[in-house]
């Protein structure tokens, strides 16, 4: 935090000016039906200023606040996936008859973006996602062209609902990681922001913005937001090692338990912003001259997710449930070095029956602490 | 020479036999032969006996009208086939066919019957031999029922 | 396999685009079971036995099938079941019809760590394609292993395939080739029974030896289990498994088994690494 300048709400909308001048479509946060989406905003007028999330398990309220603040939530239903992980993308399209089909590539997004208000559960979920399907033997180009298009400007929490756990995921309240920019809402005494930068080309746009050098007191400030909200976590997940206590539990009892609530809906897998699964459909054009090919985003909770012929692998809830949470928790560090989770609680708080994903881990821990007991008595 | 009783001692099913029962067994025992086609037993005859194949193959088969001959299951060298003496009401419940010359031990039931009801120990150690069997086909069986090659429609 | 001209755009390889090659031979296995030979457009193609491709049929879709020729042919073979709406349209395809080629993809049999060992190649109904390529690569290099056994399983004898080469390789001198139906009528000469009885059959030092299996995973199970009892090492015992595939590389998750992708991890494991996987419902 050194480096930070500080800017007032009239330079934070420059900063977004001068995005918008660069080309970018600037994308953050707005209010809408109820519930902060991403979607594309002009101006910091667009932000919704004064505004609060409630949120618990599978539940979601916006309330207003007695500030002014514009960052004054923690997080939504829409994340950054939708942005980089499109919801719907066409890989290909065919031209020809049966016999002389040829292949078109679908080309690669150039719409540069830049990502306002980013949080650092978020930052954690777009490095998930890049060692996913940004980085390594095979890399997406769709993903990977919307990833380095995209300018991220993210900004601490100095608020955190009722979902939210990432303290207890080291992924926040503060913004750390791939950032460009990085801001700290400051409330008390004068509406300001702690800026610093997270790259170059943060760097440059910073400098040609108005602002003044941060100061102690600024510094101290700042500080203190990201400390209070990190006191005010919605929840935690268990300490100890929850990648063994999983792997070690696929038969437990709380898998039916679980499935006997779960509606197998699919939402967490949908708010999720590290989820990453996709099918692919066929789409032919009524006259026969083509077709196309086109990649849906899937979910483990639906059925013919695992079919083989025949059948689904995974044909209970309770397997279902069982393989999402054992991939988050567990097996996502044997196939990526790193939690699948990052503490976001969204998936808490758009499950229509409210099933608890921390809730859950600590029922199967604390009857495998009641098994040692009783064995230790014994 | 090759006498009966090491003849018999090879087979895997009397393999490792203390050599007082094996003894015991060979008095039960006689070398058969049966010519390609040959029926060995039917379905609903008296069960008396069972075979343990040295050369060839033996077909188990249930027939049934429309369909012909279905074969469940081929005997080859080391095996053995008839379980059905063992217990009540003693019948074959398969007919067994040689598929090419087939030459095999027959050991009698009623005389082994008789020694076990004489020597428990003999009888304990035969029929553990003979458990193990009935398991190993249980599994093949169960394995077969399960039809997993199967296209699922 | 290079990809097709709109691929690779700015020099990175784009594995969702199918490459455009040509159905030449198309040959009936059985009923439901039709051989393909693909042209691709590149020429010779190079894979290692037991990989698969994800084959389109246009219009209809695409399907995770493995390749089941000669890999010293240089020439892509695919031996299609038609079970859905891709396999048939598969099954369906002409001499002279496109066919969308991606791959190959995954990991194949450990058959060139094999040498100086005793082969045992296991299979259970389609389950002999995928090992095919394999028995290939050992056999033109015979003197480099020690006792080749091929078992096969099928449902009735009508459902054998490769019936031609079976009947060659059952022929030589330096193989042991046994077929098993668990069904059959009075005019099939061989053996009815479940492939795990033919283990029992087979002369190989289980200290030296390398086992192959591929078929339905139950018959798989019982076939590693069968090996075990034999004193064989599950390290040395490797099984091809089965799992919804969609993209061939890891990154659509539909093919996870446990912490695997059977698509990038497998789909050719050792028995020793899955096998508290196995025993796992639904997983």
């Amino acid at each position: 935090m050194n480096d930070g300048v500080i800017l007032s709400c009239a330079d934070l909308n420059a900063l977004i000016e001068s995005l918008r001048a660069e080309g970018r479509r600037t994308i953050g946060p707005v209010a809408r039906d109820g519930v902060i989406v991403y979607d594309d905003l002009e101006s910091i007028d667009d932000l919704p200023a004064g505004m609060t999330d409630e949120a618990a398990p599978g539940h979601y309220r916006l309330a207003r606040r007695d500030d002014d603040a514009l960052f004054g939530y923690a997080v939504g239903p829409h994340s950054w996936k939708r942005f980089l992980h499109a919801p719907v993308q066409r890989l290909w399209r065919s031209e020809g008859e049966r016999a002389a089909a040829r292949v078109l590539a679908e080309p690669l997004s150039q719409e540069k973006t830049a990502f306002i208000a980013v949080r650092g559960c978020e930052l954690a979920a777009i490095a998930v996602q890049d060692r996913v399907l940004g980085e390594g033997e095979t890399v997406d180009r769709h993903y990977r062209a919307r990833r380095d298009n995209a300018f991220l400007v993210a900004v601490d929490c100095g608020t955190a609902n009722g979902g939210c756990f990432c303290v207890s995921m080291g992924t926040g309240p503060e913004a750390s990681g791939a950032y460009d920019i990085a801001l700290t809402e400051i409330l008390e005494g004068e509406h300001r922001f702690l800026a610093r930068a997270g790259s170059e080309a943060g760097q440059a746009l910073l400098r040609n913005l108005p602002q003044r050098a941060a100061t102690a007191e600024d510094i101290r400030a700042a500080r203190e937001v990201v400390a209070r909200t990190a006191q005010h976590m919605g929840r935690a997940m268990p300490v100890g090692n929850v990648r063994e206590l999983l792997a070690r539990n696929p038969d437990h009892p709380r898998w039916d338990d679980v499935a006997a609530r779960c509606l197998s809906c699919a939402n967490c897998t949908m708010v999720c912003p590290t989820c990453f699964c996709t099918s692919v459909d066929e789409a032919s054009a009524l006259d026969g001259s083509g077709t196309a090919r086109v990649r849906r985003w899937d979910s483990c909770f639906t059925m013919d997710f695992s079919y083989v012929h025949g059948g689904g692998v995974r044909s209970s809830v309770s397997a279902r449930y069982r393989q999402w949470m054992t991939h988050k928790l567990s097996s996502w560090f044997d196939q990526f070095g790193t939690s699948g989770c990052v503490g976001c609680g969204r998936c808490i708080v758009w499950c229509p029956v409210g099933i608890d994903i921390t809730e859950e881990v600590r029922a199967i821990q604390a009857s495998e602490r009641e098994t040692e007991a009783r064995h230790g008595n014994a | 020479m090759e006498t009966l009783e090491r003849i018999l001692g090879e087979q895997p099913f009397f393999a490792g036999l203390n050599p007082e029962f094996l003894r015991l067994a060979t008095g039960c025992a006689n070398n058969v032969r049966f010519a390609a086609g040959e029926f060995i037993c039917k379905e609903d005859d008296p069960a008396d006996r069972f075979y343990l194949v040295r050369h060839g193959h033996v077909a188990l088969q249930l027939f049934a009208p429309g369909r012909g001959a279905m074969t469940f299951q081929t005997v080859g060298p080391g095996e053995m086939f008839g379980m059905s003496w063992i217990a009540p009401p003693y019948k074959w419940t398969y007919d067994a066919r040689a598929l090419e010359l087939t030459r095999a031990l027959a050991v009698d039931g009623l005389c082994l019957r008789d020694k076990c009801d004489h020597d428990h120990d003999l009888g304990y150690e035969l029929m553990q031999r003979f458990l193990s069997r009935t398991i190993e086909s249980l599994h093949a069986t169960r394995l077969q029922l399960l039809d997993v090659y199967g296209a699922k429609v | 396999m290079a990809m097709s001209e709109t691929a690779s755009m700015g020099g990175v390889e784009d594995r969702t685009i199918p490459c455009v090659g040509r159905v030449s031979a198309r040959r009936i296995e059985s009923s439901d079971v039709v051989t393909l030979d693909v042209e691709t457009p590149e020429g010779p193609v190079r894979y290692a036995p037991g990989q698969f491709n994800m084959l389109t049929a246009f219009g209809v879709g695409e399907s995770a099938i493995s390749i089941s020729g000669d890999p010293a042919s240089g020439r892509l073979t695919h031996t299609v079941r038609a079970v859905g709406p891709v396999s048939r349209a598969l099954c369906n395809l002409r001499p002279g019809d496109a066919i969308g080629v991606r791959g190959p993809f995954g990991v194949g049999w450990p058959i060139g760590t094999a040498a100086t060992r005793d082969l045992l190649f296991v299979a259970g109904g389609l389950g002999l394609a995928p090992l095919r390529p394999a028995i290939y690569a050992a056999l033109a290099e015979r003197s480099r292993y020690g006792k080749i056994a091929i078992l096969y399983g099928a449902r009735s004898p009508d459902s054998i395939i490769f019936r031609r080469e079976l009947e060659g390789w059952r022929g030589r001198f330096d193989l042991h080739v046994e077929a098993t139906v668990d069904h059959a009528l009075d005019d099939w000469r061989g053996h009815v029974g479940v492939v795990t009885n033919l283990i029992s059959q087979v002369e190989f030092d289980a200290e030296q030896a390398t086992a192959f299996a591929c078929g339905p995973e139950i018959m798989m199970r019982f076939v590693a289990q069968a090996l075990v009892a034999r004193e064989m090492r599950e390290s040395d015992i490797h099984l091809s498994m089965e799992r919804n595939m969609k993209c061939g590389y890891g990154q659509c998750g539909h093919c996870q088994f446990g912490p695997f992708f059977v698509c990038r991890d497998g789909p050719v494991f050792a028995y020793e690494a899955i096998r508290p996987l196995l025993a796992l419902r639904e997983i």
